[in-house]
This record gives structure tokens, sequence and C-alpha cells, in this order.
């Protein structure tokens, strides 16, 4: 394998694990006010992601980076061309991160209501719009010969690309609803619980929906009826989907939530090994698409780049499981921190 | 207004809200380690209160510091694409490592430090503080070592139409890099100190939680101190490496426009940019900037004149960004002075309390001036020598930046005015003492 396929895969990976991890954070934020009834539900649900969502959110500022480290070329025409997409992410995300520690300052009703607002509005939105961004360069993006964008914000919300952005949303309710199924107890546990339940179904339809689709709108398949061996990823990913339901009538959340993140890192690599070569391809003309080899950084680079990825990834993967493992236990009424 | 003028005003506007809160946390992060430490080794209530104290306002300042820092990575690949595709073989790999050895290390330990007082043992506890300050610093150094690089290129060459790294080691010791992370720390520690002491002034005024602030003060003091007088001293070599590197930049910090051999500093003066003069100059010293630039006060200066009028810096901004901070610089050393001789009878001096109150704003003003300085006077380059902003920009519509400029100015504004509103209501509000009272 070359530098740039391993880089490549990297690039995916990095990918997959922020969806796997912000991913619950997000479906937690879409969750809430629908399953926080009180003011305490709400707190213990934010008390519930508020350990984590920080380091969560560093693997998006991570992949950002690897993007522009390893390949400038895609990081220069993926960000410009999803200016207006990539723009509301961020002020979602910039208003997410600050309601956390906002919404507990001040003891008022009308106060908490704009940071709920916000933590709704903050999560939702980049679960859809990551969805619609990826379903879209599945696809193609309408780029010219210079890597220049020929549409707009709402060239992208066609069929295919709002459908990504369903898929995106309900994996990750699901995600979050289970994680809070584990970090809660009593009725919010319930609650979340029986939404999981609840969504596994709209999940079902959703990513079947997705894969048949992909087979008219993309050509993501291409790659798998090349080397028939890949549809062991699409194999593992539906197991998992399917495993879900399995943890979830038997109670084990925890089980659960390991196949949900599953099902969310195989999806992310159903899409990513579909592009190969390709990384931003062109909805234009094929020749104009930004592929693995044209837009990968100088070898030097790329060896540089692997040896601080391969010493330290598994370093902070290592003090993340560490922190997990602090907080995997219930948050009660008692030690609620915002 | 045009993309490039729009996309400037955008970054100019994420950086300078981002850098309102980051400085803070630099150095407030060691201070808040120190006083957990004092709390595990003495287990003295106090250092708690003060731990959780200033912590508090630590924490606020860290969750607008980490949410603007995306916008900032990103911007270059939204606004700055072309910038990005020649760039990002050295550039790029500078943020990414940045995120991997640093970032991840200050995010995830800050949820630790937070959720985990239960958790943790209280000496497991401090030491994540501790390693949450030195994270962020290390994060300080990676971000200046690209930034330095866009100030002073290094170990690159230029091949496949773009930038690509010829020599890691290089620009891992760029020496402006280094000048550059040691200014912009110490800045950082200046600003916490006097925010440190200016809170700490606010109550002694009152007369409340006498002891809590006076040690507060004091530790305030000190470490302001240290940082006031080694920015000066690391400022003045900076400025060496400035004049041999960066020879324009110079020129406009200090309005000088005809080359000559011992070059004045004018302590004031108006440039006018159009017929290449200055209209007024006071107070002249003669010999003062060959002085400053080379340690000589024969040597010969270059003037504005001597660079081609299209590769000059905006002349005002950054003569008075230069003044400003080098004003407040030496503002802060004599201030900080005068703190020590009076520091066992604060409470006597209801006047120096007053003027530490109102001088918290001041070192923010200083970093913001230094930043300014530091980009304005890199103008009209994105990458000094190289590359040149207008060049840099990315082929995208001006109504989409005009829209997320405006964007960027509400979202920003009332954060702002959030977070301000709650640094000093909290502030203000005092410790909670559990051994006391």
């Amino acid at each position: 394998m070359d530098l740039q396929t391993i880089w490549f895969l990297l690039w995916g990976l990095l990918w997959a694990i922020f969806f796997m991890t912000d991913g619950f954070d997000f479906g937690v934020g879409i969750l809430y006010p629908f399953l926080g009834k009180s003011n305490e539900d709400r707190r213990i649900m934010i008390n519930a992601i508020g350990p984590l969502w920080d380091g969560n959110e560093v693997w998006l500022i991570t992949a950002g980076g690897v993007t522009f480290a390893a390949f400038p070329l895609l990081y220069a025409v993926m960000f410009s061309s999803l200016y207006s997409a990539l723009m509301l992410i961020l002020f979602a995300l910039i208003l997410r991160g600050v309601s956390f520690e906002f919404r507990g300052h001040i003891d008022n009703h009308i106060w908490r209501k704009i940071w709920d607002f916000c933590i709704f509005t903050g999560s939702v939105t980049p679960a859809i719009l990551f969805g619609v961004a990826f379903a879209n360069i599945y696809q193609g993006i309408p780029i010219d010969a210079n890597g220049v964008y020929q549409g707009n914000l709402f060239t992208l919300l066609n069929p295919y690309g709002i459908l990504g952005g369903l898929v995106y949303l309900t994996f990750f309710m699901i995600h979050g609803a289970i994680w809070l199924a584990i970090r809660t107890e009593g009725d919010l546990q319930e609650r979340a619980s029986i939404a999981a339940d609840k969504l596994w179904p709209v999940v079902l339809v959703m990513a079947t929906v997705f894969l048949i689709y992909s087979k008219f709108a993309t050509s993501l398949y291409n790659n798998y009826f090349a080397y028939p061996i890949l549809f062991a990823v699409i194999l593992i990913t539906v197991t998992a989907l399917v495993g879900i339901k399995l943890f979830l009538v038997k109670r084990n959340f925890f089980r659960a939530w390991f196949a949900s993140a599953l099902t969310i890192v195989g999806a992310t690599f159903f899409g990513v090994i579909g592009l190969y070569p390709n990384m931003f391809p062109s909805s234009i003309n094929a020749d104009f698409n930004i592929t693995v080899h044209n837009a990968a950084s100088s070898p030097l680079t790329l060896k540089i780049m692997l040896v601080v990825v391969i010493i330290f990834v598994p370093v902070v993967i290592g003090y993340q499981i560490w922190a997990y493992n602090l907080f995997k236990g219930k948050v009660t009424a008692e030690d609620l921190t915002y | 207004m045009d993309v490039v003028m729009l996309s400037r005003l955008q970054f100019a506007a994420a950086t300078m809200f981002h850098f309102l809160f980051v400085p803070l946390t630099l150095g407030l992060s060691f201070l808040v380690a120190y006083m957990e430490t004092k709390y595990v080794t003495t287990g003295e209530e106090m250092y708690l209160s003060m731990t959780k104290f200033w912590g508090k306002l630590f924490l606020i300042n860290f969750a607008i510091g980490i949410v603007t820092g995306i916008t900032l990575e990103f911007q270059f690949g939204t606004n700055w694409s072309r910038y990005s595709a020649f760039m990002g073989d050295i550039f790029g790999s500078l943020l990414a490592i940045e995120a991997t050895v640093a970032f991840f290390l200050e995010s995830t330990l800050i949820g630790v430090w937070v959720f985990g007082w239960k958790k943790l043992s209280k000496k497991a506890h401090a030491i994540v503080m501790w390693l949450i300050a030195l994270a962020g610093t290390t994060s300080a150094i990676w971000i200046l070592t690209a930034n330095g690089w866009m100030q002073h290129p290094v170990g690159y060459t230029i091949r496949n139409d773009r930038a690509e790294v010829v020599d890691f080691a290089a620009v891992l010791l760029n020496k402006f890099a280094i000048l550059e992370f040691f200014h912009t720390v110490a800045g950082a520690y200046v600003l916490s100190g006097f925010f440190v002491m200016g809170i700490s002034a606010y109550h002694l005024l009152k007369k409340q939680h006498i002891e809590f602030f006076t040690k507060s003060f004091k530790i305030g003091l000190v470490f302001g101190l240290a940082a006031s007088i080694f920015v000066a001293v690391e400022g003045d070599m900076h400025g060496i490496h400035v004049t041999e590197v960066q020879p324009a930049k110079l020129a406009a910090m200090e309005a000088h426009w005809e080359t000559t051999n011992r070059a004045p500093i004018h302590l004031f003066a108006i440039p006018d940019e159009k017929n290449e003069k200055n209209l007024i100059e006071i107070g002249s010293i003669p010999g003062l900037l060959s002085f400053l630039g080379y340690h000589d006060i024969n040597a010969t200066v270059k003037g504005l004149k001597d660079f081609p009028a299209d590769e000059r810096p905006p002349v005002l901004i950054t003569f008075i960004a230069f003044r400003t901070m080098v004003a407040l610089g030496t503002y802060f050393i004599l201030i900080t002075l005068t703190g020590v001789y009076l520091r066992n009878r604060l409470i006597e001096n209801p006047l120096y309390l007053k003027v530490m109150l109102y001088s918290i704003p001041l070192p923010y003003l200083a970093i913001q001036c230094g930043w300014v300085l530091a980009e304005v006077g890199r103008q009209p380059w994105i990458v000094y020598g190289i590359m040149k902003t207008s060049d840099a920009v990315s082929p995208i519509a001006t109504s989409q930046v005009a829209f997320s400029l405006i964007g960027f100015l509400v979202v920003y504004g009332l954060l702002g005015a959030v977070a301000f509103y709650l640094i000093a209501k909290n502030a203000q509000k005092g410790p909670v003492l559990n051994h006391q009272e």
C-alpha cells in the first residue's frame, strides 16, 4: 500500500471516530428538549456528556488538520466549496459549546431557555449538515478544472444529499439515546431506552434506502464489485445495526452502544472505501476529481505526519478510554456540576 | 469591498476575538495548578477556595477559547483556499500536530478536571490541572511555529507549484517562531497576572476576604512582574530579529521613510502614506532606531521609500500598534514594581488598588496591538516574501463572505458580551469560603 493510500484510510478513520464520539453528543443535544422534561432532567443530560464532549470535538479538529496536512488541495477545494454549510456548522458548534458552560450560571427561566435552544440547534445543525456534505461528496460536487465550486448552499440540498442528512441525524439520535440510557437512571433512562427502541426501525429504513439509493446516485459500489471482499464492510455494518436491536431488547445498553458505534464507523467507511481513489469527485467532469494522488502532500510530509500519528493517536485513544471509564457511571442529582 | 478585504476582516475578527480569551487560560491554568498544589501540600481550605474561585473564571474563558479555535483552523480552508493548497504541506502539518499532541490532551483533561473532583484523588486532580497548563503551552508552541513560518519561512522549496518541506528541523527551530512563542506566552502571563491582581484589588478596596485576596494579589504580582520584565527584554531581541528578516515591518513600525544612518525614533508622529512623509514629528531621539534595530547608534536603517510601494505594510496602523504596545509594556513594569514596594500594605493604598483594578483591560489591549503589529506589519504578504495575501484568498462569492462576516460579528458580539458579563459577575461575587464566615 502506498503512503497516499495509508493516509486516505487514516483520513477516513479520523472522520469515523469523530462521528462515533461527538455523534452521541449531538444525539443527546437533539433529544434534549424531548426527553428532558424537568430542569433536573436537562441538567443530568448535560452532565451525561459534559466531561467528554470537549475531547470528542477535537476529533473534528484533527480530521480537519489532517486533511490540511496530508491533502492540502482537498482541504482547499472541500472547505471553500462547502463554505456556507461549514460556516453554519461552525456557528452551531460554537453555540452548543458555550451553552453547556453558560446555562448554569444564572438561575433564570428565560436564560435557561435561550441556552436550551442553542444546545438543540447547535446539535441538530451539524448532525444534518455533515450528512448532507458527505452524501454530496459521494455523489460528486460541481467543481471545475480549477477546483472552483459552481453551486451554492442549496445545490447541496438535493434528494440524495437530504437523505444523507437524515441518515446521520437518525444514527446520531439513536447513538445518543443509548448513551443516555447508560448514564441515567429512573424515568429518564426509561424514556431514553424507549426513544432508542422507537428510533431503531427508522434507522433501519434510512440505512436500507441509503444503501439502495447509493447504487443509483453514486459510483460508490464500483470498488465493491471490483473487490467483492469489500462487501464485508457493509455486512459488518448491517450486522452491527441489527445488533443494536438485539442488545436493546436485552437492555444491555453498553453493548448496544458499541453496536451503534460500530454502525457509525462502518457507515463512514462504506462511503470512504467507495470513493477511493477519489476524495472529492467532480460532478462536471471526472478529470477534475480531487484524488488521493493529486491532493497529497509531499512524501516527506506524509512520512513525518505518519510518525506523529502512529505515536500520538494511540496515546490519545488511551487517555480518552481512561476518561470514558472514569465517567461511565450513572449521573445522579447529587453530583451535578452544571 | 472585495473578497480579499472581507476575508481579512473576518479572519481578524475571529482571531482577535479568540485571543481575548486564550491568553488568560495560558497563564491562569498555571496559577490555578499552583493554588491546587498548595491545597494538596498544606491542606489549607483557603487554597481550595482559591482553586475553585479562579478556576471558575478560567473555565468561562476556556469555553470560549476552545469553540472559537475551531473557526480559525477551518477558515484557512474556507476563506484562504489558495493559501491552503500552496502552503498546506508545511503549515497544515503544524496545525495537525498541534491538535494531535496538545489540543487533545487539554480538551480531554478539562472535562476530567471539571467533573472529576470526587472521582480522582486530590493529588491526581491537581496533576490534571498541571497537565492542562502544559498542554496549553505546547499548543501555543505549535501554533506559533505555524505563524512564525508565515512571518519568516524556512526549510522549504517551491516544487510542484507549492511550498514543500525539505528541512523539518529548520521549521521547528525557526528563530522567529521561537522568539514569537516566548513573547506571546509571556504577554499572556502579564495579562493573567494583571487579571488576578485587578480582581483582588476590587475586593481589597471593599475590604472583603482580605486574607484570600491579599494572597491572590501576591501570586498575581510575582507572576505579573516576572512576565512584564521578561516580555520587554525578550521583545528587544525579537525587534532585532524583525529588523534582520522583515525590514519593511521595522520601517513601518517607526514611520521611517528615508534610508539613513543614526536613524531616529519619534515619540509621536503622524505618518502621511500618500506623500511618503510624516506630517508631524515630536520628540525625535537620534540614533535610537539604529540602536534598537542593530544595537549600534550609527547603523543604517532602510527607509520605506526604498521598498517598492506595493511591498510596504500599512504604516499608520503598524506605527500606532507598536507604540501602544511598548508604552503599555513599560507601564506594566513600573506599576508592578510599585506593587512590590507596597506589597505588605496594599489595603492602606486604595489609590494603588484602584489603579490596578482599572489596569485589567490594558494587557488585553497590549496583546491585541502586538498581533496587529505582527500581522498587519507583514502585509502585503501572507507568507513573507513568497505569497501575497491577495493571491491567497478562496475563489468564492463576495456575498458568501459578507454573510459569514456579519454572522461572526453578531454571534461573537453577543458571546463576548455574555462572557464578560459572566466573568465580571463571578469575579464580583467572590469566593465561597468553607472554613470561615
